[in-house]
């Protein structure tokens, strides 16, 4: 497990990591409100269990998971809820989402919690419903449920846990920090996290440009008892985009994850450093993931910095304590400069996804050039950390040739924009792979749609022709029996007689008259 | 021996292209050649024809039209052999397989009136070849024409999605592209 | 027989091309019947592509009697619901030119579903009846509702409605039906100066 591999392409960013001073945590304390998204992670969105009005505690569950993939969402401090209604949320769109918000009393009181006592004689799946009950879900990128994510032993045998603390976008020194200032308790969780998956390796990866945080890492590692077997802190030279999970499993064993797969498939699951801590928190002193490490940076703000912030913090609030100063046609960037988005407004709230506010200036950050026509120069190519082909993608996604984005493996992208970097006439490739991908699956929604409705006219078809067929099933029957009874009584047949019965009396008076 | 053959296929292929270095076939190779999975049923398709029509001709000149001294009919027979053979193909394609045959579509009967095959035919007069020289040029020139069919749709597909000014997009490209190719198809003279 | 043919070259030569066409011709025939093949899968892989409101403002009455006539020959433009896409889709599948869709039949609009505003419905069934696919849930007398997830928004239930109580309307857009736009493409490529931003 010494040697390190390398992944196709790449690209070298400016780093701008200092910036934020690496190591120094600032708690960002309690905003006057808290808006708390029902929808922080991949998958369904929480349900609401409180109500307007209602007095709630620290750690205090809101809202409760829905379904598999979903997480729940926890009060990060007491308070009062004000509203559960629209408001704006971090997302590239723009839109807002239903949010639930809190006003804190600023008496910070807390439920009283309760953790395991000891972890490792549960059973694994008691101790994954605790991580799903605190409502833990990724903290380094997409937010997937931890608790789902670790179901993956289920399927497939997982021999290693992989931390990734590589970070490698610019700005962004979170994961650094938190590898400086809480190592012993990543490790912690790491246990945990392996103790439930059975694996027996774990393997912490972090870039050269961190060397606090590998000092850090190796200290504390050496400090803990090691009882699983192997535990070891990789670290690999810098290169944007090693923090992709598929990309870092190809650093760390040579292995590549296949396409449209999951790491689970090759027997690895890939953590971020900080959900391992939440991990910690949650099954040893059984707090809710209430908080988490923001950088706020960017040479807009004077006072650059790691944050300790409650969730559903506004971002104003975070920016006015780190010095904000706008500038002209000044961006507020959700993440960092390779994979952030823009915000809106300042209204919107951190949420468990959010690992770095960034305020660049204008001369920081300019914004792109206008895209120019595409030279065919295949650089994009050569930084793809994926292998795939960024220029005939970029063809296929303008002719909207599903079927060749397909076989061009348009889903193994992991969205870097690495392509978009280094590209000579400033093409923004990303977009139109994103663009292309929503549309590919709505396609697909749309066939399967159709499909049902094809089935289900076809059953009708069926259905109304049964009843047709039933109806003169009984006509005929009906007929049938009305002629088998004229048929057979002719002489019941109350109108002749009633006529008989006439030419009868007829007879008898023509027969009297004669008579008389 | 086997050497003759040898360079009489390569001479069919490559120097002597029926498409790109004499010309011939232009028509499917322009129609055709728009998408690459409708190119390789039609390559599939006249390289059966081909073949089976140089054959067929061969025997028909030397066992028929020969003996009784009706050279000068060769052409209007020919034709009837071809237009037999193509009719055969369709039919049999058909059965075999529904997909390719509505790939094809028109296409197919279309290559009775592809240059190509009649010119084999009477190239194969002209050359006096034996009967199994006229078997490796007919299979030759088909293989020629496929190659060139295969290449060409596969670029033509690249086309379709590449930034082409308006005046220029469709056949128009199309052909500024197979005479680049013819260009580089000449190359070859001088090769056998 | 063989010293008319010398002495008449030509009928030699009408001889052989009638003997070698009636050769061709029994092949041919032959051929014809033993490789018969029947039917026609087609008008099944139009009807794939087509997307399955029966609501027939083709003109046909569902999808499967349109996908029927394309197979026999007819326009392939004439589905709204479809849009710009299935008519691109049917063009690939036959191998034709793509043509714009016939504004005659109507024009591409954003996917509805029918809404029962129930304090009006008075239970006649007219619109259970009307439902291609039997979106709607409801009794003689008793309420009636549409069942938005199978409604396909063919809006045939909106006109034997008697109290005309069925809206059309537009499907839900929110944050979770959102997808990326694509960007503007870069129609021209003459970039002056004044473009680029200040270095």
């Amino acid at each position: 497990m010494n040697s390190v591999h390398t992944i196709h392409g790449g690209i070298h960013p400016r780093e701008e990591k200092q910036l934020s001073r690496p190591g120094q945590v600032i708690d960002a304390g309690l905003p006057h409100e808290l808006i708390l998204p029902l929808s922080q992670h991949i998958g369904a969105p929480a349900e609401p269990i409180v109500s307007v009005g209602d007095h709630v505690k620290g750690g205090q569950r809101l809202a409760e998971d829905q379904g598999a993939v979903s997480a729940a969402v926890h009060a990060p401090t007491s308070g009062h809820i004000t509203a559960i209604d629209m408001q704006p949320v971090p997302h590239p769109s723009g839109l807002t989402n239903v949010c639930i918000r809190l006003t804190p009393d600023h008496a910070d009181e807390w439920l009283v919690l309760q953790g395991l006592a000891d972890y490792r004689s549960e059973a694994p799946d008691t101790v994954i419903a605790h991580i799903r009950a605190a409502g833990i879900s990724g903290l380094g990128g997409a937010g997937f449920p931890t608790a789902t994510k670790l179901l993956a032993r289920e399927r497939s045998a997982i021999h290693t846990l992989i931390i990734n603390g590589t970070e490698c976008e610019p700005y962004i020194t979170a994961d650094d920090t938190l590898m400086q200032v809480a190592a012993e308790q990543i490790v912690a969780g790491a246990e945990i996290l392996a103790h439930i998956l059975g694996a027996e390796t774990i393997l912490y990866g972090v870039e050269d440009n961190k060397p606090a945080a590998l000092k850090a890492m190796r200290e504390a590692l050496a400090a803990s008892d090691d009882a699983l077997g192997q535990q070891q802190v990789v670290s690999f030279p810098t290169k944007y985009p090693s923090g992709g999970e598929k990309q870092l499993i190809e650093i760390l064993t040579g292995e590549q994850v296949p396409s449209g797969g999951l790491p689970a498939d090759l027997g690895i699951v890939c953590q971020n450093p900080g959900t391992a801590v939440a991990v910690r928190d949650a099954v040893i002193d059984g707090k809710p993931l209430t908080d988490r490490l923001v950088t706020v940076t960017g040479r807009a703000v004077s006072h650059a910095s790691n944050y300790r912030v409650r969730l559903g913090t506004p971002i104003a609030h975070l920016l006015a304590l780190a010095g904000f100063t706008p500038g002209s046609r000044q961006r507020l960037i959700h993440g960092g400069p390779m994979m952030g988005f823009a915000l809106e407004t300042d209204a919107v709230p951190v949420v468990k996804t959010t690992n770095c506010v960034l305020a660049p200036t204008q001369e920081e950050l300019p914004a792109p050039p206008p895209a120019q026509a595409c030279i065919r120069c295949g650089l994009c190519a050569e930084a793809c950390p994926a292998s795939l082909l960024p220029q005939q993608l970029y063809w296929y996604a303008r002719a909207k040739d599903q079927e060749q984005l397909e076989k061009h493996h348009l889903f193994d992208c992991i969205e870097c924009g690495a392509c978009s970097w280094v590209c000579p006439s400033s093409i923004p490739l990303v977009q139109y792979y994103r663009a292309a991908k929503s549309h590919i699956v709505e396609t697909r929604d749309d066939k399967q749609r159709a499909e049902r409705s094809k089935g289900r006219f076809e059953a009708r078809q069926e259905r109304v022709e049964r009843e047709a067929a039933e109806r003169e099933r009984k006509r005929a029957e009906r007929k049938a029996t009305a002629q088998q009874k004229a048929a057979a009584s002719e002489a019941d047949d109350p109108v002749q007689a009633a006529i008989a019965r006439t030419k009868a009396r007829k007879e008898q008076a023509a027969q009297t008259k004669d008579a008389s | 021996m086997l050497s003759d053959y040898a360079l009489l296929l390569v001479g069919a292929v490559l120097v002597n292209n029926f498409v790109l270095v004499q010309f011939l076939g232009l028509c499917p190779f322009m129609g055709v050649s728009n998408k690459l999975e409708t190119a390789m049923g039609m390559s599939a398709a006249t390289t059966f024809v081909l073949t089976l029509a140089s054959v067929c001709s061969y025997l028909t000149y030397n066992y028929l039209l020969e003996p009784l001294g009706l050279t000068y009919l060769r052409t209007i027979s020919f034709i009837l052999v071809i237009a037999v053979v193509v009719q055969f193909t369709e039919i049999v394609v058909r059965k075999s397989s529904p997909l390719l045959h509505r790939v094809l579509g028109v296409y197919l009967p279309l290559i009775t009136t592809n240059c190509a095959v009649l010119g084999v035919a009477l190239l194969n007069i002209n050359k006096a070849h034996s009967f199994t020289q006229s078997l490796f040029y007919g299979f030759g020139a088909a293989l020629g024409f496929s190659l060139v069919l295969v290449l060409f749709a596969a670029m033509r597909e690249r086309l379709t999605v590449a930034d082409v000014p308006e005046p220029f997009q469709g056949a128009a490209i199309g052909m500024i592209t197979a005479g680049l190719a013819s260009l580089a198809f000449m190359g070859f003279s001088g090769l056998v | 027989m063989l010293g008319l043919l010398t002495h008449y070259p030509l009928l030699t030569a009408l001889t052989a091309l009638l003997c070698l066409g009636m050769v061709f011709g029994a092949l041919l025939g032959f051929a014809s019947v033993k490789f018969r093949t029947e039917g026609n899968p087609l008008a099944e892989q139009i009807n794939t592509l087509l997307p399955q409101t029966q609501c027939g403002q083709c003109g046909h009455p569902g999808c499967r009697p349109y996908a029927q006539s394309i197979a026999d020959g007819g326009a392939i433009n004439k589905c709204p619901p479809g849009g710009q896409e299935t008519i691109d889709a049917l063009a690939n599948l036959l191998d034709i030119e793509s043509q714009p869709l016939d504004a005659e039949h109507g024009v591409e609009k954003e996917s509805r579903v029918a809404f029962i505003r129930e304090d009006e419905c008075i239970g006649c069934t007219k619109c259970i009846q009307a439902c291609p696919v039997d979106a709607i849930l409801g009794a003689a007398k008793l309420m009636h509702t549409v069942i938005a997830d199978e409604c396909t928004g063919c809006d045939l239930c909106v006109e034997p409605c008697p109290v005309d109580c069925i809206d059309m309307v537009v499907r839900k857009a929110g944050i979770a039906h959102w997808s990326w736009p694509m960007p503007a493409s870069p129609e021209h490529t003459n970039i002056i100066a004044t473009d680029k931003e200040a270095a």
